[in-house]
Order: structure tokens, then C-alpha cells, then sequence
């Protein structure tokens, strides 16, 4: 039976700690969530984790029982990514937490704070090949931040206090916690540490204040300056900062893909994204700069394109980083300045002058006017246009998130993110199957906020079954598929490096996605033209709870502007929009 | 390529070797010899890896290790002047007629023979790895059935502060 509701006696957020009083492990677990202030843990059970279910069973958390343990692992992630807050996930030993181990390294890639439970068999049994055993922490090692597998329930407590410790700071991530289902059911004493001592690990948070001295001193002799803000700015939560400094020194900003919303996108000195499907200002800025400002970011070979000697060759390269492990890694670093983003660029703003950046910044603008993204008008519904469309509608006050492929790169280039944590995608591994759990989990964090998930008809089928949560909890995400009935950045790649040998991307044999929807409980809406899709649009967004809205486009289209791999920054492929 | 020797002293919980293993797998840095072992202080356990590469890898390498929670501190050893021993067993073909050639042959390196069998001994060397190698050169042509290094243990000479001591 479940005893946090007896601590918190009307008051699920602060739970007075009943130290030394003898629960069970599973309890014991519950009430350290209660104390971490989690608010919902996504999850599925299994007989590993009965013990922990039969906690949760009349407890004040939020328990939201998904339809597949990767749709799981997905909503706490865009939980995070929505509020900063760490995401908590339950699943089964074996088959339940394998499941989860894409929805693992898509967190880690891209450094977003989760905690990830897992039950295991009875530790008389493990190393047995017991029913449902998998060895989840060696599984996990090379893509957790950290991993524990508790021995006891006395442990229990202190094991979880530091998971939310390592994954929320320093550079965060996720941590699994693998719990034995003997531990579980084990009574102890519960005491729940106040404070985290781990002598191994104590990121450093403040910058070097001679490093910063060295970053204002080259600021004031470059000419061509460019700053380059990554998901750090958005994990350090530094983005008005950011916007100081910029405006201050006059340097202009590119944002990574997962810096988007750092920096307002509309802003005078917002450049644009680089990379791959970057736009031409950007990439022609890094490459053309003779001062390269890194903060929070990891220099990608998305953006370097693997050519790490031929990027930014002109450039000092000044990185701020707060894991040490990335300054050097991939580019060569003149100033290297470890400690958290925000903390940083405080440290340096009050010495920040302006930079002799004019002539520059107007030769940036050229470029923005003379290669803007751009599309062109053939009759059919452009993917682009609908894109375009979602901006102007909700004034870019959305939380977008998105699945991998066209769709994505689309997002990116023609919605302007003005605000962090409003864009929501899986940047460093690109998950397919990953838009439309992590939308759910950012529209329960906000209820209230227009959440649109951006999907293939690819994608969209790997965790459509999510949709019976959106239903069931009435979660009003507008979720999006842009069909293209081809695996279209696929399709893409075949037709420019493979002669147009269309091998295995074809989708025509895809579910009726307006019945679907229905089938679900959830509405339906299909856009086949452009006044279609104007109006569908208004339909969706003024019901009030999930919809389905597909647009149906060209299976031709193809994504521009684009670095091809192996090329740098400067070959773009400027395509069919001139 | 250059060799470094680099000494971790890591958390003495189930796993860890694992974790270091794991590392040098997952980020493609080459590991010649690992020796682990307790320390100076209860709980811990100090890890001796040999490794190659160039000095952006050793940064890599030492940086990466530094992020296992685990890790307490790295060190590399081979950055200043620095003991390194390493032991070998080596079991020789020997019938009698040679064994006493062979002794003369290992004399030099004050390695000894710690086993006699009708028609082998087994040679036992202690030293750094340079030595151990030109022992098992000149012992090559007599014939060499079985062969076990333990990997390279090592420390910082006199009063380079290796790692600070902590009570
Ligand atoms: C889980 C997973 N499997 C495979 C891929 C490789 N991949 C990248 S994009 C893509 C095509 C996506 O097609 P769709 O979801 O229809 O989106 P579109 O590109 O058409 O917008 C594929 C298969 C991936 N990123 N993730």
C-alpha cells in the first residue's frame, strides 16, 4: 500500500520527510520522486516493477501509462525539453527496458536531464538468464550519463537523490537507476539525504577569469566576429544573457539547430542556422568569420561536415563549454573557456565592448537578402508554405515539435523561434518516432500553450499508438503529418547520391491517417490544396483537443538549401527556390 | 605514435572496470595494457592504462575519463620521470642439455627461474616493459610454449605530487 499520501496529507508538494520510518523500497522510491517535486512519470508495467506499481496505486503522482515504453521514455524527454525539469520514466526489467533504449541515447545526445527506472529480477537471480533479465546497466553504459544498480533498499534513497543530481547539473543527461525486484519489496528505514557528495564529480561552473579577460581582448581586434549558441544556452537557461552580450558587443548570433529559440530568431543580428540545411548567411559567416564565438555548442559534424581543418579557416575559435570533454574535440580551440554558459557570459558582460563589426554585420544582411529560404509556387501544397503558415497563426508562441526527415529541416528553416524550449526535436541522434510522445509531454507540462507536433508519415507511424493517450487524457496537441507517402530525406538522398534508385522508401501503403485518427477517439482533418489547408488549420486549432491534420504534398519535393556530405560549408546546393 | 601512461584512481565498486573498458571501446582510443588494483586508501582502486596516440587523444582520453562519475582523478604518469614495472612468466622449452645456457642468457636481467619441468622451466622477469621485451627476444629462439604479462603497473618518481593523499 502506498504511504506518501499519508506524509503529504494534502500537500503533494512538499512532503514533510518522516526520517527513519520503515517502508519498502517501492515506497521508499515514491516518496524520493514526491521530494524531487516530480510531477508526472511516464511508463508501463510489468512484473519487475509490480511492487512499484502497487505503490503508485492511489498515490499522488501522476502516473501516465503510455502505449509503448518508447512512447514513454519520448513524453519524458519532451517533458524535460519543455520545462528543464529532469523527466521520469518507469518500465519492466528485460523486454520493458530495452524498449527504452532508443528514447536513452536520444536524451543523451543531446544533454537532456532524465531519470530513467528500470526494474530487474531478484538479485538471486540475476546473471541466471532469468525470465525477463537484461543486463540494462551494461546495455545503457555507453549512453547514460551515469548508471546505478541499487543493492538495497537502504541505499535506495541516497541512489536516487544523487540520479537527479547527475542528471540535472553540470552538463545534464540522463541516469538510469536499475532496482532489483527484491529491493523493492525489502523494508528499511527511510532517510532521505539532504545534500550530494560524489568526490568523482564536481563540474566546474565558473569561468576561468583570465580566459574571460582573453575572450574581451579578442572581441575588440576582430573584425568579422560571429557567435555560435548551442542547447547549452537553452540548458543553462542563458538566453537573455546571451541577448545582452550580443547586442552589446554587436557580434552577430547563428544558432546551432538545438540553440534555436537561444536567440530570437527575428532579431537584427540573428543569422540564421548553419550546417547541412542551414541557410547561406550562416554558413557563409563561418566560414568567412575571423572570430568564432562557441557557447554551448559542440561543433557537429552536421556543421563541419566532418572537415574540421577547413572550418572557420580564418578564425580564432573561442569555445565556452561547461563539459571540459568538448572544448578540443572536435576543432582546435584558441581561447577555451570551461564553465556554465550563463555564469559565463556574465562573468563577461560587464567588460564586453562593442566590436568593429560594422561592414560586417551589413555583409551578412546582403547575404540574408540575396539567399533567403525560399521556395517557389508550383500549384501544389508546399510543405513550406504550411510551415509559414503555423508561425503566422499562432505568432510564433508555439511549442513546436518535430519527428526526422524533410519535415524537420522544413520546420527549421520556416518557423522563427523567438523563445527557448520551443522548439522540441531530436537533434544529435534523429529519432524517428520521437515528435509525437515528445509533444505530449510538452503539452501536459503546458496544458494551456498551442503544442503542434511536426511528423512524416514515416515517422508519425512509429508511436502512433500514442494517440490513445492524447484521446484518453484529452491532451490537445495538434499533431501534424506532412505526407509525402515516401520516406522523403530518404528519397532525397537516393535521388542526388544514389542515380535516382528509389530503394525501399516507398509509403503509399499507409493507413487512412484521418481514419485513423478517428479510430482513436481523436478528430480527423485532411488538406489536399492550399485554401484546403488554410481552412483545415483554423478548424484544428480552434478545437479544443488532439487532432490529426494531414496535408498531403508533392513525394517530390526536396529540401534546400544543402551542404552535401563530404563538401563544406561553403559548396551549398542552393536548389529550386531562386 | 607515442605511449602514455596514465594512472585512475576509481570508486572500487562492481562495474567500474567496465566503464573505463567501455570508454576506450565507444571512443576508438586503444587500450596496450590495464592493470587494476587497491590503493593507497580503502574503497579505491587505482587503474594503470597503457595507451597510444598523439597528444589529442591523450587530452580526449583524460578528459573523457574525468566525466565517469566514478573517476576520482587522472594522472598522467609518463609526463615526468616515472617507475614502471611489469612482470612475466614464460614457459621455455628447455631440455637439460641448454638449461644452463639459459640461465646465462636471463642472468643479465635478473629474471630466474621459478619452475623446472622435464622439458621446460618457467622464466619469471620483473621490469619496464622495454626489458621484458628484450628478454622475450633472446629467449624467442629456444622456443616459447605459454607467455603472461600482467600489463604495466607504475608510479611518479620522489616528490612529483602524483596525486595528493586524502585522509
Ligand atoms: C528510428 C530511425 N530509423 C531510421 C532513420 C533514418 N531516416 C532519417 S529520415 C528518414 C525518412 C523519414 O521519413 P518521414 O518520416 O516520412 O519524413 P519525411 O522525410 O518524409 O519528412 C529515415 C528513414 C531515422 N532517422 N530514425
Amino acid at each position: 500500500m502506498s504511504r506518501d499520501s499519508a506524509l503529504v496529507a494534502g500537500k503533494p508538494e512538499v512532503p514533510p520527510i518522516v526520517q527513519g520510518e520503515v517502508i519498502s523500497g517501492a515506497d521508499a522510491l515514491l516518496r524520493c520522486l514526491l521530494l524531487e517535486e516530480v510531477e508526472f512519470i511516464f511508463g508501463y508495467p510489468g512484473g519487475a516493477v509490480l511492487p512499484i506499481y502497487d505503490s503508485i496505486y492511489g498515490s499522488h503522482l501522476q502516473h501516465v501509462l503510455t502505449r509503448h515504453e518508447q512512447g514513454a521514455i519520448h513524453a519524458a524527454d519532451g517533458y524535460a525539453r519543455a520545462t528543464g525539469k529532469p523527466g521520469v520514466v518507469i518500465a519492466t526489467s528485460g523486454p520493458g527496458a530495452t524498449n527504452l533504449v532508443t528514447g536513452i541515447a536520444t536524451a543523451q545526445m543531446d544533454s537532456i536531464p532524465m531519470v530513467v527506472i528500470t526494474g530487474n529480477v531478484s538479485q538471486d537471480m540475476i546473471g541466471t538468464d532469468a525470465f525477463q533479465e537484461a543486463d540494462i546497466t551494461g546495455i545503457t553504459l555507453p549512453i547514460t550519463k551515469h548508471n546505478f544498480f541499487v543493492r538495497s533498499a537502504e541505499e535506495l534513497p541516497r541512489v536516487m537523490k544523487e540520479a537527479f543530481y547527475i542528471a540535472t547539473t553540470g552538463r545534464p543527461g540522463p541516469v538510469l537507476v536499475d532496482i532489483p525486484k527484491d529491493v523493492n519489496i525489502a523494508l528499511s528505514p527511510f532517510y532521505y539525504p539532504e545534500t550530494v557528495s560524489l568526490r568523482g564529480y564536481n563540474p566546474t561552473v565558473r569561468p576561468n577569469k583570465m580566459q574571460v579577460e582573453r575572450l574581451i581582448k579578442a572581441i575588440s581586434e576582430a573584425e568579422k566576429p560571429v557567435i555560435i549558441a548551442g542547447g547549452g544556452v537553452i540548458a543553462s537557461g542563458a538566453e537573455k544573457e546571451l541577448l545582452e552580450f550580443a547586442e552589446k558587443t554587436q557580434i552577430p548570433v547563428v544558432c546551432t539547430f538545438m540553440g534555436l529559440g537561444g536567440f530570437p530568431g527575428t532579431h537584427p543580428l540573428a543569422v540564421g542556422w548553419p550546417g547541412m540545411h542551414g541557410n547561406y548567411a550562416s554558413n557563409q559567416a563561418l566560414m568567412q568569420c575571423d572570430l568564432l564565438i562557441g557557447i554551448g555548442n559542440r561543433f557537429d559534424d552536421r556543421i563541419t561536415m566532418g572537415r574540421t581543418k577547413e572550418f572557420a579557416p580564418n578564425a580564432k575559435i573561442v569555445h565556452i563549454d561547461i563539459d571540459p570533454a568538448e572544448i578540443g574535440k572536435n576543432v582546435d580551440t584558441f581561447i577555451p573557456i570551461v564553465g556554465d554558459v550563463k555564469l559565463s557570459l556574465e562573468a563577461a558582460l560587464p567588460k564586453a565592448q562593442p566590436a568593429k563589426s560594422k561592414e560586417w554585420i551589413e555583409q551578412i544582411d546582403a547575404w540574408q537578402e540575396e539567399y533567403p529560404f525560399a521556395y517557389q509556387q508550383n500549384g501544389k501544397l508546399k510543405p513550406q508554405a504550411v510551415i509559414e503558415m503555423f508561425y503566422e497563426t499562432t505568432n510564433g508562441d508555439a511549442i513546436v515539435t518535430t519527428d526526422v526527415g524533410q519535415h524537420q529541416m522544413w520546420v527549421t528553416q520556416y518557423y522563427k523561434f523567438n523563445q527557448p524550449r520551443s522548439l522540441i526535436s531530436s537533434g544529435g541522434l534523429g529519432t524517428m518516432g520521437f515528435g509525437l510522445p515528445a509533444a505530449m509531454g510538452a503539452q501536459l507540462a503546458f496544458p494551456d500553450r498551442t503544442v503542434i507536433s511536426v511528423n512524416g508519415d514515416g515517422g508519425f507511424q512509429m508511436n502512433s499508438q500514442e494517440l490513445a493517450i492524447l484521446s484518453g487524457m484529452n491532451i490537445p496537441v495538434k499533431v501534424v503529418i506532412i505526407n509525402n507517402k515516401s520516406l522523403g530525406m530518404v528519397r532525397q538522398w537516393q535521388e542526388l547520391f544514389y542515380e535516382n534508385r528509389l530503394s525501399e522508401i516507398d509509403l503509399t501503403h499507409s493507413p487512412d491517417f484521418v481514419k485513423l485518427a478517428e479510430a482513436y477517439g481523436v478528430k480527423g482533418l485532411r488538406a489536399e490544396t492550399d485554401e484546403e489547408a488554410q481552412q483545415v488549420w483554423a478548424e484544428a486549432l480552434a478545437h479544443d483537443g488532439p487532432v490529426v491534420v494531414e496535408f498531403v504534398i508533392d513525394k517530390n519535393e526536396n529540401v534546400y538549401p544543402m551542404v552535401a556530405s563530404g563538401s563544406t560549408l561553403d559548396e551549398m546546393v542552393m536548389g529550386d527556390e531562386k | 605514435m607515442q605511449k602514455h601512461t596514465i594512472s585512475v584512481l576509481v570508486n572500487d565498486q562492481p562495474g567500474v572496470l567496465a566503464r573505463v573498458a567501455n570508454l576506450f571501446g565507444r571512443r576508438g582510443f586503444n587500450i596496450d595494457s590495464i592493470s587494476v588494483g587497491n590503493s593507497e586508501e580503502k574503497g579505491l582502486s587505482r587503474m594503470i592504462i597503457v595507451t597510444e596516440g598523439d597528444e589529442k587523444t591523450l587530452e580526449q582520453v583524460t578528459k573523457q575519463l574525468h566525466k565517469l562519475i566514478d573517476v576520482i582523478k587522472v594522472h598522467q604518469l609518463s609526463d615526468a620521470p616515472m617507475v614502471s614495472r611489469e612482470i612475466v612468466l614464460m614457459k621455455v622449452d628447455a631440455a637439460p642439455a641448454v638449461r644452463s645456457e639459459i640461465t646465462g642468457v636471463i642472468e643479465p636481467f635478473r629474471a630466474t627461474i621459478v619452475d623446472v619441468g622435464p622439458s621446460s622451466v618457467i622464466v619469471q622477469s620483473t621490469g619496464d616493459s622495454e626489458k621484458i621485451e628484450a628478454l622475450i627476444e633472446l629467449l624467442r629462439p629456444y622456443g616459447i610454449r605459454e607467455l603472461s604479462r600482467t600489463g604495466v603497473t607504475a608510479m611518479s618518481r620522489g616528490m612529483v605530487p602524483a596525486l595528493k593523499l586524502q585522509a
